[in-house]
This record gives structure tokens, C-alpha cells and sequence, in this order.
């Protein structure tokens, strides 16, 4: 069985929506100088919440709206827990994923099984039919679409606007933020609350349009390759894209493999996306590269105003 | 208005007071979520946290489970806290508990059949350097290319979760088992058995192995320079170094304590409770283990006694399963309920509250 670059590439995208999403959001997280390692607790919750809301309303936006919310929600708990009861961010964060994960297979319980409606695809008209490009980018859901006007809307604010030099501000040294003036806990928390919402959409990505199911566990470690991949942009949205891609691109091209029956051991392929994730991730924190001097100073310490 | 102010150093009373506090804080917060679920929130909290020590009808079966669910949380977590000690963070540890019980399992498989009495203290020692060995990759990553850990040791986790699933259809698969997935049953055959030592109990080799990591922990970091180190790391890493600490060291060492001790409890639940090799052998101790250690507040002694009521919950949630309908996942949301307040109540070791007067420049 032959593999179809046009299908691969146009399945690359898919794969890779959901992380870019997480990725993106976290991003933001860090930048403000909050590590939250709860990313694959708040997509999971993102999942099942898209999933219960768009089976019942039938309505995908109305799915995706929840599921944003649901992400959001989560990443409340966490905001609470570590800007007003100056919890180490670290255990917070895996708290927040072990929560998560518990949680939503409760929430799933009575959903599993059922089908979501289907999300439509964009035609846009010219676009969508032209030979090779057309099946590989323009036919995609209006969330794709989404996600990379946010990187770039992500990218913008943080470059050109004195919102984004508040925050990545805050996130270098919230002691002279905060002796500017600048509210650090409420600039943290909002950053915190967008990055749960991205990573709700994201995990609604995958039970809404890749799978389309609900499985518990569904996410399988993607929020992690998310927060992998933060380091491996150097917090950079530009870069944090970029390698979201890339990594979407292995997860496609594995998938086919498994399917095309080649001689490479099924298991051997199902954990390549993990395998390399670290393997860049060792690349990157390696040597004399620029990621390590990239990352905000502030970077998950615990900021107690005493003025 | 409410002010913190930070303590010199975290205050004694509030350590010991606030996993209690927290744990009575999870009953009301969990009964509230047992009550959405439509269920009586006293009776849930009763078959939970009661009915397995003490009601006449389940007792004599769930006693006994408490040791064999508490022996690898605790042997888990002990490992754990070293390293969150020294600000080492090792979240990686079901998978080296995966890897422990296939290295082991392996080991003995190959002396298919046996009687020799050797086989099984050699299938500890496999399932231990398993343990290690899985520890050592993001160990040796983050001292020689500063490779954050976190992100190593979880990923690990999956890809033992995928080698597990190749290991039970592949090359540790029954060829007596009429081709269904998993291993001989190691359990059954005397060889490889690690058997209930006391009987009814729960009581067995890792189990026993787990209190006496417990004293040995104790010991470490209270007597020994070792333990010493691993707390400066934690507290004063600048301090530590001026100290003379080597920090390569202090992490292959935490690392590899703690992916040992995951790899034992790995082989002892695979040749005792567990009894083989299966696709969905893991269970996420290796998870649960990681709330133990702050429940404990990375204490040994304290390590004990989470382990131990993080075991009833186990217990109490499949009873609560059985008797009441309630879904096995509602107990791992209860568990995350429990570290979100005492991360929350941490607050009151660290700091003071005082009301802000208003007006005072």
C-alpha cells in the first residue's frame, strides 16, 4: 500500500491542530512566568466537555465554546491555587492533570459511544478545489483555520502591543513589574485562564474532529509534546508552530506506516512521536543553543508581593 | 483585607495539621461531588473511608488489600521524595515501575520451567536495574544536557506503556495461552511467585520491603551526609554548591534511587498481586504515588501513613464501585481533589495571615 503525500500532508495539519492549540496557550503561560504543567488535564477536560455539550446541542460551536470554558475552568483551580495560595507550581500543575484526568472519565461515563455532529469542512470557493493545495489546505475545519490565526494573533500582541510587554514583563522579573505597577496576579491569571481555554479547544480538536469519540485518555500524552514544545520553540510562536507541524507530521506519517503493514514493529512506530519529542527536546536544552537563555526568568517562581 | 506575611521557617504545627485538614476538606468537597452524582454523600463517605477496616461484610477481604495497594505506593513514593527533596522532579515513575516488572518478568521467563530457589531473588534484581535503567535516560539527559527532567521521565511513561503492550502480545505472551494477550501467570508457578507471607495479611515481600524503606529513608535523611545534601539541594541550591554538593551526582543518585524503587514495586506486583504481564497491567501507582509523597510531606514516616490512606481509598472506591454505582474514575478525581487542598492549606506552613489594617501608610 502506497502512501498518498496529498492525504499524509492534509492529515499532518489535523494531527497537529490540537497541540499547536495547547502549545500556543501555554506559550502565553510561560511568557507571563507560570509554568503550568497541567496542560493534559485541562485538554482532556476540554475533550469530554466540547464532546457532552455538542452531542446534546448538536451544535460544534456550541462544543468548542465549552469546551473553552471547561479548559478555562480548570485552569482557574490552578490559577487560585498558585497566585493566591502560592502553591508550588509544579505539583499544582500535576494536580491539575491527575484531577483532570479522573474527572472527565466521570463526566464521560454516560457519553461514551455516542457521535458527535459532524463539523463541517470550509469550502472556499476557488480555493478548495485546485489540485494538490486545495485537499492540503483548504479543506480543512474552521478551527484549523483558527489556530493559526491565533499564533498569529498571539505573536502580534506579544511583539507590537504594550499588552504583550506587560506581560512578557511580569514574566522576566514580577518584582519590578509589580513596582511599576502592574497588577501580577491579575495579569498572571489572565494569561493562565487563555492558556486553559487553548488547551480545552485543543483537547475538543481531537474528540470532536480527529477521533471523533470519547475514549478516557483520549489525549494520550499530547499535552505534554505541547509543553515539550514550548522549549522546543524557545518561546517563539513562530517556532512553536513550526514544530507542532513537524511533530504532526510523524504522527501521520507513523499512522500510515502501521496501516501500509510495513516491516517497522507497530509498537516501535506508536512510540516514535515520543521518542523524537525527546529527542528534540535533548537538542534543544543541548549545548550552546539559545533555547535555555530564551525562557522567561521568572519562569514558575512564586511571586509574593510584601510592599 | 487579608495579608501574608512569609514565616523564617515553615511552622511545625500547621505541617502536621494541614494533611488532615485537607483530607477532612476532600470528604466534604467529594461528598458534594457524590451528591451530584445523585449518590448519599454520608453513605459514600462511609464505604470509602469505614466500611473496608471495619464492616462486618468486607472487612475479612479488603483488610488484607490494604498492604498489598499501600506496599507499592509507599516503595513509589519514598523513592519520589528524595528527588522533590532536592528539587529533582522524577513524574516518570509508573513507567519505570512498567519497565521494572518486564525486566523482571523477563528474567525469569527465561528459566521456563524451573524450580531453582535462585530465580526469584535474580528476577528482583532485573526488575530493580529495570527501574534504574529507565530512571538513568532522563537522569543522564538532564546532567549532561540539562534536558528538562519533567518532560523526559513523562514521556518514558508512555513509551513503557507501548513496550508493555508489544511485551504482553509479543515477546513475553503465554505460548500456552491460546494466543489471548499477557504473560504466564508468574504467580502460580513457585519459582516466580512472591507469595502473601503472613497469611491473610497482604502482607509480602515488597510490602516488606516498602517499611523497610520507610526506616531506611529515615536513617538517610536524618543521620547520613547523603541526606543532608539532598536537603540543601532543595532549599539553598546556591548554598548546596558552595557546600560542596555535586549536583551530577545528587541526581543520578535521586534518579536512580527512586526508578529502583519503582522497578521493585513493579516486580513485586507482577509475580504476587497481579500475577502477570497483561496489556493494562499498570494501574498508576506510579501517579498516585507521586500525591502520596506530598501527602507525606516527602516525610518517611509520613510517606507511611498516606501510602496507607491512599490504599483505603483504592479499596473504599472499588466498594463504593460495587455497592453504590459509583464510577472507579470518581475516585481518581477525589485523589487530585486531596493535593489541590493541600497545596492550597501549604499556605498556612508557609506563611502567616494577617488582616491588613487600613489607613497605615
Amino acid at each position: 500500500m502506497a502512501i498518498d503525500p496529498v492525504t499524509l500532508m492534509a492529515a499532518l495539519i489535523v494531527a497537529s491542530t490540537p497541540i499547536l492549540l495547547a502549545a500556543i496557550g501555554e506559550l502565553v503561560v510561560e511568557k507571563a512566568g507560570v509554568l503550568n504543567l497541567g496542560v493534559e488535564g485541562m485538554m482532556i477536560i476540554g475533550a469530554v466537555s466540547g464532546f457532552a455539550i455538542a452531542v446534546q446541542t448538536g451544535s460544534p460551536t456550541l462544543g468548542f465554546l465549552a469546551a473553552a470554558v471547561g479548559g478555562a475552568l480548570l485552569a482557574l483551580i490552578f490559577g487560585v491555587l498558585t497566585q493566591f495560595f502560592l502553591s508550588n507550581q509544579v505539583a499544582t500543575g500535576l494536580a491539575l492533570t491527575l484531577f483532570g484526568l479522573g474527572l472527565s472519565s466521570l463526566i464521560g461515563e454516560s457519553i461514551s459511544g455516542a457521535t458527535p455532529p459532524p463539523v463541517a469542512r470550509l469550502n472556499i470557493p476557488g480555493l478548495s478545489e485546485m489540485p494538490v493545495l486545495g485537499p492540503i489546505l483548504f479543506s480543512h475545519t474552521a478551527m484549523v483555520y483558527f489556530s493559526v490565526a491565533l499564533v498569529i494573533a498571539v505573536w502580534a500582541v506579544l511583539k507590537f502591543t504594550h499588552v504583550g510587554l506587560v506581560l512578557r514583563a511580569v514574566g522576566e522579573n514580577h518584582d519590578a513589574a509589580h513596582a511599576l505597577g502592574y497588577k501580577v496576579i491579575r495579569i498572571r491569571l489572565m494569561a493562565i485562564l487563555f492558556g486553559g481555554a487553548c488547551a480545552g479547544l485543543g483537547g475538543a480538536f481531537f474528540s470532536m474532529v480527529r477521533v471523533p469519540q470519547w475514549t478516557e485518555g483520549m489525549t494520550a500524552g499530547a499535552g505534554w509534546i505541547a509543553l515539550a514544545l514550548v522549549v522546543f520553540g524557545s518561546w517563539k510562536p513562530g517556532r512553536v508552530m513550526l514544530g507542532a507541524y513537524l511533530f504532526g507530521g510523524i504522527t501521520a506519517l507513523q499512522l500510515r506506516l502501521q496501516a501500509a503493514g510495513i516491516a517497522i514493529p507497530v509498537e516501535l512506530l506508536a512510540m516514535s512521536p515520543y521518542l523524537i519529542t525527546i529527542i528534540v527536546l535533548v537538542i534543544m536544552s543541548s549545548g550552546k543553543s539559545r533555547a535555555a537563555l530564551n525562557a522567561p526568568a521568572a519562569l514558575g517562581k512564586v511571586f509574593h508581593a510584601t510592599g | 483585607m487579608f495579608k501574608l506575611e512569609k514565616r523564617p521557617s515553615p511552622s511545625k504545627p500547621w505541617i502536621l495539621a494541614t494533611p488532615i485538614l485537607a483530607v477532612i476538606l476532600t470528604m466534604i468537597a467529594g461528598g458534594l461531588m457524590f451528591a451530584a452524582l445523585g449518590k448519599n454523600p454520608f453513605e459514600a463517605i462511609r464505604i470509602i473511608f469505614w466500611d473496608p477496616l471495619f464492616s462486618q461484610q468486607f472487612a475479612a477481604y479488603s483488610r488484607p488489600q490494604l498492604l498489598v495497594k499501600a506496599g507499592p505506593l509507599i516503595l513509589i513514593a519514598i523513592g519520589l521524595s528524595l528527588g522533590f527533596r532536592a528539587g529533582i522532579w522524577n513524574i516518570g515513575a509508573e513507567g519505570q515501575y512498567i519497565m521494572g516488572a518486564i525486566a523482571g518478568a523477563s528474567f525469569g521467563l527465561t528459566f521456563y520451567p524451573t524450580e531453582s530457589v535462585w530465580v526469584f531473588p535474580g528476577m528482583v534484581i532485573a526488575g530493580a536495574l529495570g527501574g534504574w535503567a529507565w530512571a538513568m535516560i532522563p537522569a543522564i539527559l538532564k546532567t549532561h544536557f540539562r534536558t528538562n527532567e519533567i518532560l523526559v521521565s513523562l514521556l518514558l511513561v508512555y513509551v513503557a506503556e507501548k513496550f508493555l503492550a508489544s511485551a504482553a502480545v509479543g515477546f513475553l505472551r503465554n505460548p500456552e495461552g491460546s494466543g489471548f494477550p499477557g504473560s504466564r501467570q508468574l504467580n502460580r508457578i513457585e519459582a516466580f511467585s512472591n507469595p502473601e507471607l503472613i497469611a491473610n495479611t497482604g502482607m509480602h515481600w515488597g510490602v516488606l520491603l516498602a517499611f523497610i524503606s520507610v526506616i531506611a529513608a529515615y536513617i538517610l535523611l536524618n543521620k547520613h551526609l547523603v541526606g543532608y545534601q539532598i536537603k540543601l539541594a532543595g532549599q539553598a541550591p546556591r548554598a548546596a554548591r558552595f557546600a560542596g554538593v555535586n549536583p551530577t551526582r545528587l541526581i543520578l543518585l535521586c534518579m536512580g534511587v527512586s526508578g529502583i524503587l519503582a522497578g521493585l514495586a513493579g516486580v513485586f506486583e507482577v509475580t504476587g498481586p497481579a500475577g502477570q504481564i497483561s496489556i493494562d497491567f499498570n494501574v498508576g501507582y506510579g501517579f498516585t504515588a507521586i500525591i502520596v509523597a506530598f501527602l507525606g510531606r516527602l516525610h518517611p514516616v509520613g510517606i507511611l501513613l498516606a501510602g496507607l490512606l491512599m490504599a483505603l481509598t483504592y479499596i473504599g472506591g472499588e466498594l463504593a464501585q460495587l455497592m453504590l454505582g459509583i464510577p472507579a474514575s470518581a475516585i481518581q478525581a477525589f485523589q487530585g481533589m486531596l493535593l489541590f487542598f493541600l497545596l492550597a492549606l501549604d499556605v498556612l506552613s508557609n506563611y502567616r495571615i494577617r488582616m491588613r489594617k487600613e489607613g497605615v501608610a
